[in-house]
């Protein structure tokens, strides 16, 4: 029988192997720091008498709670500003290079690794951030992981581990029109429910994956936490190592890696635990209605009623999902008014997200009355956004146009919904409260805010134009 | 971590699927750089709601908290079971966790215990019914016995239990391993981007 590319990568990372008695002990290549889930990593290092095993394989960024305007000024939360100074001290106590505040490199963690070349085909990944499986785009085992084990990670640049179980979920058929990586990955998580991959690494196969950019990719592995699993993967092929080649920490001999990284892709005949098959033609856009990313439907359909459930479970959460959400249930998709967009985060804050958005917003101005933001994943996509001249395309259509950072996502920062506005968001989760009180979240792909923004209502970016022309 | 043998205690409910640790510790409370203290902020946006009763004086002491499926999925923060072990909770019975919540809870003294569906629904039944009934888990035995008295085993790795029986850091224990690393470094690391060129 064949090998997995995950089972490839857990076995050259296995310092010591697992069995009946204990996890193994896996080797971590890459170690990413952000604010909020390090300081008390840190604080146990120097407690214990410890210290950082391998600096030049960690990197931080101060990403959660950076304001995305007016940084001149600095950081007027107090507490937001204190969490971010630790940061920068305890990676200049250890040795850790840092990007904060007034970094052109600063980002989103797991923007920047991705495009200063750092992540790479067949590396362990981790960070203090569900959302690490953004990494997996590229054929690396990347993961989210809690404080005491960055705090493990520092010290000892390995993690104790279980052997996860695996999983293909292989998208069939061709993408269509106006169906991009975002509807992929939600209308996959609304097949198998937000639990539907726990415990189980994910890999993402099919010509619709194939046919990605890495930009896509990213946005579906990023989102494999949303389905409950420990990691997803995408097979590397010539569209990744394109990607890589070029970019700052890109290897130095890079035909010879690239000799290494061919051999990563799962055999022919390699099984999986479980399989999932995603019918892709049959796709529309996707928009989640209610409070998990599970709770996803069509653009051309209906918010569901509990009665549609026959789980009593499932009723239960879907009717209080409907009254967080000020839903009656039943209403068309399309019918649903909308006051902010946020057009940014880990999941859909890159280039190619920005540009798919200007391009709809391109000609049409902000719906009178509504708030869109457009916040890039990093200072770099931001530089290069404005050097495409997008940033005018969003400014001229009333788009606020912010520095980087994940803002909005979760509003951490001074970025937050009021009790009872409703969004259109490119971000990762429609969780109550997720960004700001009271707060409604309806995740979307970047276009599909696009189109929102302008018509005031969630839409279908496919018709959009037409039925503005008609009103 | 304090070790975790026998809990005997009042069970408190949180009658729900998917709690995602956004509920269980919202973001505002993820600015404080020190680990202890977020007990008071547990589930802080729900405190007004109708369904939440953790704040009831029938369930105050409990250390055990019985939840729906897919308990404490979403962010990593590992705030969220620090708030509930702050909270005063060593125990968090639940159908199913999410992994990387599961890990975090095992890393801080804190036992999750996997129950069968229709066991979680008893145990719920019984707290809400009988607000103050209490039970038992046993982490030495594997076993929980319900309020109606019966005992039902639960599965837990080996390694996590023994680590949670003794209170025994992780960190120390991969330490004693240090030669096997050295020689992985030495031997078997594969080449990768060195992020102190950018110092």
């Amino acid at each position: 029988m064949g090998t997995t590319l995950f089972r490839k990568v857990w076995d050259l990372h296995e310092v010591v192997p697992g069995g009946p008695a204990g996890p193994a002990i896996l080797y971590i290549d890459l170690h990413l720091v952000h604010e909020v889930t390090s300081a008390q990593a840190f604080d146990g290092l120097r407690l214990a008498g410890r210290t950082v095993r391998r600096p030049d394989r960690t990197l931080a960024t101060a990403d959660h709670n950076v304001p995305t305007i007016h940084r001149e000024r600095g950081i007027e939360d107090e507490l937001s500003r204190l969490q971010v100074e630790a940061l920068e001290r305890n990676a200049n106590e250890f040795g850790i290079p840092v990007f904060s505040l007034s970094s052109p490199r600063q980002g989103i963690v797991h923007v920047i690794g991705p495009e200063l070349g750092f992540t790479q085909p067949g590396m362990t990944i981790v960070c203090g951030d569900s959302h690490t499986s953004t990494h997996g785009a590229f054929g690396a085992l990347a993961f989210g992981i809690g404080t005491s084990e960055v705090e493990h990670v520092l010290a000892t640049q390995t993690l104790p581990q279980a052997m996860p179980r695996t999983m293909r979920i292989t998208f069939e058929g061709d993408l269509p029109r106006g169906v991009v990586a975002k509807d992929l990955i939600l209308g996959a998580i609304g097949q198998m429910g937000v639990a539907g991959a726990q415990g189980h690494v994910v890999e993402y196969a099919g010509p619709a994956i194939r046919g990605l950019t890495m930009e896509g990719r990213m946005t579906v592995c990023n989102m494999s936490i949303e389905g409950g699993a420990r990691a997803g993967m995408v097979a590397p092929d010539d569209t990744t190592f394109e990607y890589v080649e070029g970019r700052m920490a890109a290897p130095a001999d890079f035909a010879a890696a690239v000799d290494r990284w061919r051999d990563l892709p799962s055999d022919p005949d390699a099984e999986f635990d479980r399989e999932m098959l995603v019918d892709v033609p049959s796709l529309a856009p996707q928009v989640t209605w209610g409070t998990t990313p599970g709770m996803v439907a069509p653009i051309t359909g209906r918010v569901p009623t509990p009665e549609q459930y026959d789980d009593p479970t499932d009723q239960e959460a879907v009717r209080r999902a409907l009254e967080y959400m000020g839903l009656r249930g039943g209403e068309a998709m399309e019918d649903i008014a909308i006051d902010t967009v946020f057009l940014g985060s880990c999941t859909n804050g890159r280039i190619e997200d920005l540009r798919a958005a200007a391009e709809v917003v391109r000609g049409h101005s902000v719906k009178d009355g509504l708030r869109a933001m457009v916040v890039p994943g990093s200072m770099a996509v931001k530089a290069q956004a404005e050097e495409e001249g997008l940033d005018i395309v969003f400014s001229e259509a009333g788009f606020e146009w912010r520095d980087a950072g994940c803002s909005m996502c979760l509003g951490m920062n001074p970025d937050i919904l009021q009790p009872g506005e409703r969004s259109a968001s490119t971000s990762n989760r429609n969780f109550e409260g997720r960004q700001g009180k009271g707060g409604r979240t309806h995740l979307v792909s970047p276009a599909m805010a696009a189109a929102a923004a302008i018509t005031g209502h969630l839409v279908d970016v496919r018709t959009f134009d037409a039925a503005l022309a008609g009103a | 971590m304090e070790p975790i043998t026998i809990v005997t205690s009042t069970v408190a409910p949180m009658d729900r699927a998917d709690v995602d640790t956004d509920q269980i510790i919202p973001k505002q409370f993820l600015k404080r750089i020190e680990r202890s203290g977020f007990g008071e902020f547990l589930f802080f946006d729900w405190r007004e709601e109708d369904f939440y009763l953790l704040d009831r004086p029938e369930y105050a002491g409990a250390r055990i908290l019985v939840a729906g499926r897919n308990f404490g999925c979403g962010s990593s923060r590992e705030h969220a079971p620090w708030a509930l072990q702050d909270h005063g909770f060593d125990v968090v019975i639940a159908p199913s966790f999410a992994d990387i919540f599961r890990t975090n809870c095992t890393k801080i003294g804190m036992l999750p215990v996997i129950l069968p569906d229709d066991d979680v629904r008893a145990i719920i039944g019984a707290a809400l019914d009988q607000p103050g009934i209490g039970m038992t888990v046993d982490l030495g035995e594997s076993v929980v016995v319900l309020p109606d008295g019966r005992s039902v085993e639960f599965h837990i790795e080996d390694a996590v239990r023994d680590r949670l029986l003794n209170g025994w850091d992780d960190i120390g224990l991969t330490l004693l391993q240090s030669e096997e690393i050295d020689a992985y470094e030495n031997s078997r690391e594969r080449e990768g981007p060195v992020t102190t060129t950018l110092l």
